[in-house]
């Protein structure tokens, strides 16, 4: 399942969906709004999306990942509109029959996802409002 | 022949709108019609280069000629995740 979605997520959202009786492991990304931004405080996000192009490349990563190891399923959901402090704005869920391959899979997919998935987020915080163009360096150690 | 052309994030606030038709010449190029979008809305330049188009919804180059009724999306640098 690869999803744009309005409605709020949930970390167990995409479990059983993945989830098969030949599989030994699940792991789940979740993607959570946080509340600073480049050392600035952050009061909420909003999240656009050109949703049938961002479902389909979804989609497409999530095939990649099949191609490249050997997992049980993957399924990808992301919200969009206005998202507050702790909620969840994308999660990510990856079986295989053992461990290695679901983490390595699933790093990579939140990793694409954040190069070529067109969804766009818009910080709202005291420097005002503003999109949000290209994905944030990752600091040394997060 | 005329496009539909989509419009996101801060290309939205940009052109004032979701989307667009617009009218474009036979055998007009996805770099044509940004050059085009970009010369009417000026806002637009600063992106340019950083600017992505898809084309009924894949990424598609500034050599790609366009057709009568394609859907074709501005994509700011994404931020997603």
């Amino acid at each position: 399942m690869f999803r744009i979605s309005k409605d709020p997520i949930q970390p167990d959202d995409l479990y059983r969906d993945v989830l098969r009786d030949c599989n030994g492991a699940v792991v789940t990304f979740c993607g959570v709004v946080r509340d600073n931004s480049r050392g600035r405080r952050t009061d909420y996000l909003v999240y656009d999306a050109y949703e049938e192009m961002a479902e389909r490349k979804m989609a497409e990563i999530g095939a990649e990942v099949e191609r490249r190891w050997d997992i049980g399923d993957i399924a990808m959901l992301h919200r969009v509109g206005r998202l507050e402090i702790g909620e969840i704005s994308v999660l990510i869920a990856v079986s295989s029959p053992h461990r290695p391959q679901a983490f390595e899979a699933c790093r990579y997919a939140i990793d694409r996802l954040k190069e070529v998935v067109p969804i766009w987020k818009k910080e709202v915080g005291e420097d005002g409002t503003s999109w949000v163009e290209g994905p944030q360096p990752v600091a040394e150690g997060a | 022949m005329i496009v539909k052309v989509l419009f996101f994030a801060s290309c939205r606030d940009i052109a004032g709108c979701r989307e667009k038709d617009w009218e474009i010449p036979e055998g007009a190029t996805v770099g044509d019609l940004k050059g085009r979008l970009v010369a009417v809305y000026g806002g637009l330049a600063r992106l340019r280069d950083s600017l992505a188009v898809a084309v009924n919804t894949e990424y598609a180059d500034d050599s790609k000629v366009l057709s009568d009724g394609d859907e074709v999306a501005l994509i700011p640098p994404v931020s997603g995740g």
